[in-house]
């Protein structure tokens, strides 16, 4: 039998040494994971014109997204009522945190007054001139948070590409919205303004998509999930629209 | 008093004879942790869905049970009996995180996929119980062994479930298509492709299913090896 002194002698030792470790571990590989991180986002924002990148976003490796980022990708931060805001603006709204688009924490964004948050917008120069806007959206599916990116074409109007991502959403049925390709490449050429230049959005129909300009498959089984992509859709593109008003060429 | 010079038991530590290898190989078969001990079920319920989670999953559990097995024998005449599992819960926890942190680093993607299940590693029945069982009783090399048997009788059974739940529940393994229609099932297409006639289980990807393939996993294995079945 160990008498008191010793015990309390043994445990306080012992929280030390773990205590260093642990802490020495973590400081020594803040870097690193806060590099993977960011590469983590930014591939999700490439996600969205992958076919337009012509690459292979999961294997790119981080120097080629910080590259690509740096040479083809323009971070613009806007307002509610779609100004641009500088990045003087941006730090002093996100309480220093933010000076550019990519370090904007959508998350907490979301839990923002709508009228207070800000809106990242990425603008794409692709190889052959072209130019795509790729905005984020973020809403909730059955579990928890879904969220995505969604690159429009120069015009404002028509859907390029998009990527979605879940947080905890099933294997196999929510989380298709992320792992299946078919799926996400139904977005492809949908336009998110009727001819007479209105906002539609597009529609996520369950029994199958009949109008082939605005509205897109559900998933068998994931009707939720898909419900709360098409509420995310229509709430994140309608955030951006003072701004596309502003810069659409009609 | 002659018997003063008490020699030392000559023993050397590493040694891997006979004994040694039963350590290692005796949770794989005949005393498995998941399928004769039926410990860890939970996390083996929980990240079973995809191969490369349950692989990642095994790898991080036989590093947990290895090396909180070797410390807590290292330190098992110091530790207070009175304080012993707190002391044992400190050890886990701390290679937890470090599994963590590490994996972090390593492979993101993969981390943000596993998500909790790494951190819930702590909580699997499995490292507690050969804490007590064995590491407090034995010597560290045995103990490191030990550890190293049941992380991977762990990971073996996590595994087989793993490939059996993603290649009904997705026909695939490793997101290597294998059977079934392309990613176009999930459309109201009738898209067809070889071996097309599969339709892809959705009840394979879901909890339920890891119990009962866990059920009939422990069913295949009670009645391959004869020595499980209770002779009463």
């Amino acid at each position: 039998m160990h008498n008191t002194n010793y015990i309390i002698r043994f445990v306080l030792i012992m929280t030390v040494i773990v205590a260093f470790v642990l802490s020495m571990m973590y400081t020594g590989l803040k870097s690193v994971h806060q590099t993977n991180e960011a590469v983590y986002n930014k591939k999700a924002i490439l996600s969205a014109v992958a076919a337009q990148l012509g690459k292979n976003i999961s294997k790119l490796s981080n120097a080629e997204v910080e590259n690509i980022f740096n040479t083809q990708i323009e971070q613009k931060v806007l307002d509610m009522s779609g100004n641009e805001l500088t990045p003087e603006q941006i730090k002093s709204a996100t309480g220093g945190v933010a000076s550019t688009a990519d370090k904007i924490d959508m998350g907490k964004e979301m839990k923002k007054p709508e009228a207070d948050r800000l809106l990242p917008l990425y603008i794409f120069k692709a190889s052959d001139g072209k130019v795509y806007n790729i905005i984020s959206v973020r809403g909730k599916g059955l579990w928890d948070e879904i969220w995505g990116n969604v690159a429009l074409e120069s015009d404002w109007k028509t859907i390029a590409g998009v990527s979605f991502d879940h947080k905890g959403e099933t294997p196999g049925l929510g989380a298709e919205i992320k792992d299946n390709p078919t799926w996400v490449s139904q977005f492809t050429g949908k336009k998110i303004y009727a001819d007479d230049g209105s906002f539609t959005s597009v529609r996520i129909i369950k029994s199958g998509a009949k109008d082939p300009v605005h509205e897109v498959d559900g998933i068998s089984g994931a009707t939720i999930t898909a419900n709360g992509v098409d509420e995310m859709l229509e709430r994140g593109l309608k955030y951006y629209e003072p701004y596309i008003m502003k810069n659409k060429k009609s | 008093m002659a018997e003063v010079k008490v020699a030392e038991p000559k023993e050397s530590i590493f040694t891997f004879g006979k004994a040694e290898r039963k350590l290692v190989t005796d949770p794989l078969n005949d005393n498995n942790p998941i399928t004769v001990q039926v410990l860890g079920i939970c996390s083996a319920l929980a990240v079973t869905t995809l191969l490369n989670k349950a692989i990642v999953m095994a790898i991080a559990v036989t590093f947990v049970t290895a090396f909180s097995n070797l410390f807590t024998s290292m330190l098992r005449t110091g530790i207070p009996k009175q304080v012993r599992m707190i002391v044992q819960l400190v050890i886990i926890a701390t290679l937890v995180t470090i599994v963590e942190l590490t994996l972090k680093a390593v492979n993101y993607p993969i981390y943000k996929e596993l998500s909790v299940f790494i951190g819930l590693i702590i909580t699997n029945c499995i490292v507690m119980g050969r804490l007590e069982a064995y590491a407090m009783a034995n010597n560290p090399w045995k103990s490191f062994l030990d550890g190293i048997g049941n992380g991977l009788g762990y990971g073996i059974i996590l595994i087989i479930v793993a490939a059996i739940r993603e290649l009904f529940g997705k026909g695939s393994l490793l997101d290597f298509k294998i059977i079934g229609p392309t990613a176009d099932y999930v459309l109201n297409t009738s898209e067809i492709s070889w071996l097309g006639w599969y339709a892809n289980n959705n009840l394979m990807v879901l909890f339920p299913s890891a119990m009962f393939v866990i059920g009939i996993v422990i069913w295949v294995h009670r009645a391959w090896n004869k020595k499980l079945v209770d002779i009463s």
